[in-house]
Parts: structure tokens; C-alpha cells; sequence
């Protein structure tokens, strides 16, 4: 008899009578086929998954379309003479446990057709006589050709716990009402695409604050990156130059502010630009200034501010990350443009900055992806002030910092969901195109 | 033609030792003003008008208002078992990676992607109340909660350590699978020993990460000072009711949570290069 795929659709059809039986009472089929203790093992898991669903998950999950309705109550007691609270539903409990049900169902249905699959497995080994590997072999493989099983368990339950279920949680939240906004904060309802509607619709209020927040952030990310990487570049190579000396001084100095803690020297900078702060003091003192200069009263000089502070920050960076390449460009380039001619800057704009374009595109859009969700630039320099009255986002404010205050201090979580997933959106396409219209993309053969 | 190319020199360093000058000021502005004798954050003169170790001596014995040597506690614990924990985690999941060839390999790297496109703190809420419904959101379980926070999806910052892994040679495996070694002795007998540079790279900055996260430590702690991490410390210190008391204080804060985090790097940088460079020289 020829070898049957092992798909979940052939053991229903071809299985015999123990591998059909266990698509109902699961582990029936390895059981009787000389796997017992895995089978006992599935049995057990399908017992408590039942018991599960009948206590507690089935309930949950009728609750999760209506989100709760029943609200808290002053009810008085007349036994004991006092008014008492009772408990009222609240939906966030709600809305989460409904989510965690459908990932232990989901975690259910996988070991459901794992061990359906099985069954057949061991069927069709059974009838071509085949090795049935004992619990022992089984263990032992778990540290040989399973050893991927043994090892990354325990980091995918970490994931799935602290950031998939998370995530499934925040997105489902853009859908409802649950808000600071008609105090929807304990008791809300699924509103459909409402949010969105508002947040895209430049006519409101909310409207008009996205399309300018995401404006700055996409004038941010392309200035900051590209500022940093030229301004890098250029500052590596005078590093590197033949005549220069103290190399490894220069180095030094710009690295050192590396290696400081950012939020340290973030918040030492916001010190030191205040009105009252070092920076305009001492040029006060110094007769060059008459008043204090608006470094984040503005918008300005607030906007120059942090991207001048930005480039204090990222330059360094930029030195570590590309002086390898830098000293890799292969001298025969520069020897034949110089043959030809060509003066410093053309050798800069011809040959240098295709080359570290080509070599380092990766890094670039995972700069330019690390500006976009810059937090701690903005939020520690400016907190996104200016603010204007009545408005959330304040001038600076790019969205991922807009999507902190309206969770952490506005409490409107559904408008916070709908920032963080069209900001997931944005990143997304510019992930896309950018790595397709990279010529590392289209043609991984070497430079030229 | 000579001249000319030494007056272009003087000018280039010149131009350096103005960069350097602006890059190098704000470190020695901190360190000047914490041991600056003048309270508050408004000064009139770059250089303290008298000198004093008093910052220092008060940050780590007046335990009433700001409790810094509790905080640094915390924060050390916290950052040995994230520490441990993250360490595993980050080379378990990127040697099977580079290693190991298996059914949802590609799948696993795709979704590692995919979430890295979200802004990291967009669930920040969520985890909040997740460890809430765990029950560890109060009270000691706070300790567990960071470490957890900072620990638990490690297993997605697989780049560098499998960048690694992928340039250890695959003879080496092949030669120890025909003397009869099983997956998990390649693994730990023969993968380990030969990458001590990504283990410490791995282990020293899983190490600094709770010392320099304040966005999710001041979610989960809220109002509980009695868990607060030097992050969080540091940070109030420049609050409004608390900056002028404490302004210097700050700065010898922020000395002390430099000084050894710059030490790390500096000796780490070495291991960073090493670690992109790849393992075994062919």
C-alpha cells in the first residue's frame, strides 16, 4: 500500500475506526496504538478544555457581542440597614476574558487536529510495519530532532501572553466606545468603524489634529534620518581621513554620549534649553541674546529643537554604525574617479553615498521605522508642546507619543487604538515599498 | 598647494574640536552640577559657585521623600532575573533559527515582523490589565510583573544573536552528528562555548533594560513608591514639587545609573563589533 499523506481530511476519510473516533474523544487513537501515555495526555487536556467551556468559557463568550449591560446599583439592604453596590458588568473584564477564551479554543482546536493527525500517523506506520516510538524515544527526541519544540515553548507563550493577546485586546478596543468621552469607561459597546470615521475625517476635531500630527511625523522621520545619516557620514569620513589626528579621541567624545543612558541626557537637555535654563542664561550673560530664546515655546523653534537635539542623540550612532562599511568601499572606485578627475564632493555625491546607500538601505528604513515611534526624543524634550487650547496633540506630537497621552493621561482608549493601528498601517507601507524599491531588494548580487 | 592643504587641516580640526566641544557639554554640565553646592535648576554661571559632595550623600541616605537606595534595589533584582530569563529566551529562539530547519521557521520570522511594526507601548494598557486579572499588579507581585514585562517577548529580538549563529560554520555540526552527538549537545556543547561574544552581548543589554525604562515601569508601579525603579526616581525628581530640593540631586543620580551603564558599553562595544564580525574566522 502506498504511503497516504498525513492531512487531517485524508484521517477522516481513510482512518480506521480508533483515528475517526478521535476527532471525537481525542487520544483514543493513540491509545490504541501503542502511544498510551500521549493519549491519556490529549484525552485529559480535551476533559479540561469541556469542563473549561461548560464552567466558565461559554458564558464568556455569549457575553463578548453585548459586552455587559447590567450597571452598578445602590441597592438597599434591608437587614443590615445599609445601602450596598452590586457588582455591575464590566466590559474591559469582559471584552479580555472573551479574548483569552478564543485563544484557548484556538490552543484547542491546533491539539485537536495534532493529535487527529497523529492517530492517522500511527495507523498507517502500523499497517506498513513501521517503528512506533515509545514515550522514552518521544522525550529523547524533544532534545534531538524536536529540539525546536523543547527551546522556543516557553518564548512563544511569553509572546502570545504579553503582546499577541495584548495587541488583539487594543485592536478590538478601536472598535467600541470604551472612552473617557460619555464615560464609557467601565460599561461600553462595539461601535463598529466610528472611530476611524472621526479620526480620518479632516473636518472634525479629532480629524484635523490626525492629518497635522501625522504630517510632522512623516516631515520628522524623512528630516531626522536623513539629516543624521548624511550629517554622520560626512562627520565619519573627516574622522577617518588620512591627515586627521587623534582618531581615536574624536571618536571618543561623540561616543561617550552613547553610552549615557538616553532619558539622562534627554532630560538634562530639557534642563538646559528651558527659559531659565543654562543654554539661554549663558548666552545672556554673554551679551548676545536680549531675552530667552522659545526653544519649546514656539512651534516653531520647538520643532527645529528636537530635531537638532535629535541629530545631538542619533550622530553617534551613525559614526559606530558605518565606519566599517565606510572603510570597505573598495579603493579602486576612488582611485578611477580620481584618474577621471572628479573633486571631493563629486567623489562624496558619485561613488561614496551610492555605495553606503546600497550597503546599508536596511538600516536606513529600520532608522527611518525607529523615527516614526521616536518616543523618547519627543516625549522627554517636549512632551509634543506647544499644545494649542482645547487640542490633545500638541505641535511636536508624533503620533505614537499622541497615542500615549490619549491612553495614559486622556483615557480615550478606542481614538488611542485607532492612532496605534493606523500607525501600524503607515509603517507598514513604507516597510513594503521601501524594501521593494531598494536595489538590495531587486538584485542581491553585489554593488555595481 | 602645500599650505593650502594645512590650513584645510587646522580648519577640519578645528571644525571637530567645536562638535566635540557640543557633544562632550552636557555630560560635563551634569557632572559639574552634581557637585554643584547651589540648590534648584536656574543658574546664572556654567561653573558651580562652590563645590559639595552633598547631592551625593543625600541621595543615598535620605530615605523620607524619594527613596533612591530602595529604588536602586529594585532595580538591580529586577534586572538579574530579567536578566536570566532574557538571555535564555533570546538565544534558545535564534539558534533554532539559524539552526534548526522546521515547519513554522518562516512563519515565526514573518510574525516577528509584523509586531515589530506596532508601537511598542500601543498594548501597554492591555498587559497592564492582563497582569491585573493574573493577579500581579499589586503589592511584591510588582517586581514579578516588570521582570515578566521586560522578559516575556524577548524571543522576538532574535536579529543579532542569529546573525551570529549563522556564521558558525555548519562543519563544525556536521563533524559532532557523525561522532553521534544529538541536537541538544551541538546546542549547548559546541554552539555555546564558541559564542561567548553574543552571550554578553545578550546578557549586558538585557541587564540595562530596566534601568533605563520609565515608560512601562511607571504604568505598572502607578502610585506604588515602594517598587519604583531608579528610572521612575530619577524622573520625579525633576517634577514640579520636587526640582528644586533635588535638582543636583538629579544630577548625582544620573551619574551614578551613567557611570556604570557607560562602563557596560564601552566594554560591550567590543563584543558588538566582535558579534557582527561572526564567530569562527575561516
Amino acid at each position: 500500500m502506498k504511503t497516504e499523506k498525513i492531512t487531517i481530511k485524508n484521517a477522516l476519510t481513510h482512518g480506521n475506526a480508533v483515528t475517526k473516533a478521535s476527532a471525537l474523544v481525542m487520544g483514543i487513537g493513540c491509545i490504541a496504538q501503542k502511544q498510551a501515555v500521549k493519549g491519556i495526555m490529549a484525552l485529559i487536556l480535551e476533559a479540561a478544555y469541556i469542563l473549561f467551556m461548560v464552567n466558565t468559557g461559554l458564558g464568556r463568550l455569549a457575553a463578548l457581542p453585548g459586552l455587559g449591560s447590567a450597571e452598578q446599583e445602590k441597592v438597599w439592604n434591608e437587614a443590615k440597614q445599609v445601602y450596598e453596590y452590586t457588582a455591575g458588568d464590566n466590559s474591559l473584564l469582559i471584552l479580555l476574558y472573551g479574548i483569552v477564551t478564543l485563544f484557548v479554543t484556538a490552543a484547542f482546536v491546533l491539539l485537536w487536529a495534532v493529535q487527529l493527525r497523529q492517530s492517522y500517523f500511527l495507523q498507517v506506520s502500523l499497517e506498513e510495519g513501521r517503528h512506533i516510538r515509545t514515550f522514552s524515544e518521544d522525550i529523547g527526541e524533544l532534545f534531538n530532532s524536536n529540539l525546536h519544540i523543547t527551546l522556543m515553548s516557553l518564548p512563544m507563550l511569553g509572546i502570545i501572553v504579553f503582546n499577541i493577546i495584548p495587541l488583539v485586546y487594543m485592536i478590538s478596543m478601536a472598535f467600541t466606545s470604551y472612552s473617557k468621552e460619555g464615560n464609557h469607561l467601565i460599561l461600553f459597546d462595539w461601535i463598529g468603524f466610528q472611530n476611524f470615521g472621526r479620526v480620518l475625517n479632516l473636518g472634525g476635531n479629532l480629524g484635523r489634529q490626525f492629518w497635522s500630527v501625522l504630517a510632522w511625523t512623516i516631515v520628522w522621520a524623512v528630516v531626522a534620518t536623513v539629516l543624521n545619516y548624511i550629517l554622520g557620514m560626512m562627520l565619519a569620513m573627516v574622522i577617518n581621513r588620512k591627515e586627521t589626528k587623534a582618531k581615536a579621541f574624536w571618536r571618543f567624545c561623540f561616543v561617550l554620549s552613547v553610552a549615557v543612558p538616553q532619558f539622562v541626557s534627554l532630560l538634562i537637555m530639557r534642563t538646559m534649553l528651558q527659559q531659565q535654563g543654562a543654554i539661554n542664561v549663558i548666552l545672556q550673560n554673554m551679551g548676545l541674546i536680549d531675552s530667552p530664546l522659545p526653544f519649546f515655546q514656539n512651534a516653531m523653534w520647538a520643532r527645529v529643537t528636537v530635531i537638532v537635539v535629535n541629530l545631538w542623540v542619533g550622530i553617534p550612532y551613525t559614526i559606530l554604525q558605518i565606519t566599517g562599511i565606510l572603510q570597505n568601499i573598495p579603493g579602486e572606485l576612488y582611485e578611477a574617479a580620481k584618474m577621471d578627475g572628479a573633486g571631493p564632493v563629486t567623489i562624496f555625491w558619485k561613488i561614496t553615498l551610492p555605495y553606503m546607500l546600497f550597503v546599508t538601505m536596511p538600516y536606513l528604513i529600520t532608522q527611518f521605522t525607529g523615527n516614526i515611534n521616536n518616543f523618547n526624543v519627543i516625549y522627554l524634550l517636549t512632551k509634543g508642546d506647544p499644545t494649542s487650547v482645547g487640542d490633545t496633540a500638541g505641535k511636536t506630537d508624533l503620533l505614537v507619543t499622541w497615542l500615549y497621552k490619549l491612553t495614559v493621561d486622556q483615557q480615550y482608549f478606542n481614538i488611542g487604538a485607532v492612532i496605534g493601528i493606523l500607525t501600524f498601517v503607515v509603517l507598514a507601507i513604507v516597510a513594503l515599498v521601501t524594501y521593494r524599491n531598494s536595489a538590495s531588494y531587486k538584485n542581491e548580487e553585489a554593488f555595481m | 598647494m602645500e599650505s593650502k592643504r594645512r590650513i584645510v587641516n587646522i580648519l577640519i580640526h578645528m571644525l571637530l574640536a567645536v562638535l566635540a566641544f557640543i557633544w562632550v557639554l552636557p555630560i560635563i554640565w551634569i557632572v559639574l552640577t552634581s557637585f554643584r553646592a547651589e540648590k534648584g535648576s536656574y543658574v546664572s554661571t556654567f561653573f558651580p559657585k562652590s563645590y559639595t559632595i552633598e547631592n551625593y550623600v543625600r541621595l543615598f541616605t535620605n530615605r523620607n521623600v524619594l527613596n533612591f537606595p530602595r529604588m536602586f534595589g529594585n532595580t538591580l533584582v529586577i534586572a538579574v532575573f530579567t536578566c536570566l530569563i532574557s538571555t535564555f529566551f533570546v538565544l534558545s529562539v535564534s539558534y533554532c533559527l539559524s539552526r534548526l530547519r522546521f515547519r513554522l521557521r518562516k512563519a515565526y520570522m514573518n510574525m516577528a515582523m509584523i509586531l515589530g511594526l506596532f508601537p511598542g507601548f500601543m498594548s501597554m494598557v492591555a498587559v497592564y490589565y492582563i497582569l491585573r486579572a493574573l493577579g500581579l499588579a499589586d503589592g511584591a507581585m510588582i517586581r514579578v510583573a516588570l521582570v515578566l514585562v521586560y522578559s516575556a517577548t524577548t524571543g522576538l529580538q532574535f536579529t543579532i544573536a542569529k546573525g551570529f549563529f549563522d556564521t558558525i560554520p555548519r562543519s563544525i555540526d556536521e563533524a559532532a552528528i557523525i561522532d553521534g552527538a544529538t541536537q541538544w549537545q551541538l546546542f549547548t556543547r559546541i554552539t555555546i562555548p564558541l559564542s561567548k561574544p553574543i552571550i554578553v552581548y545578550t546578557v549586558l543589554t538585557s541587564f540595562i533594560a530596566p534601568w533605563i525604562d520609565f515608560i512601562f515601569a511607571k504604568v505598572i508601579c502607578r502610585a506604588n513608591s515602594d517598587y519604583y525603579t531608579v528610572a521612575i526616581g530619577l524622573w520625579n525628581m525633576l517634577e514640579k514639587e520636587y526640582i528644586h530640593e533635588w535638582y543636583t540631586s538629579f544630577a548625582a543620580g544620573a551619574v551614578c545609573v551613567s557611570i556604570p551603564i557607560a562602563v557596560i558599553f564601552i566594554f560591550l562595544q567590543r563584543y558588538y563589533v566582535e558579534g557582527m564580525a561572526g564567530a569562527v574566522k575561516g
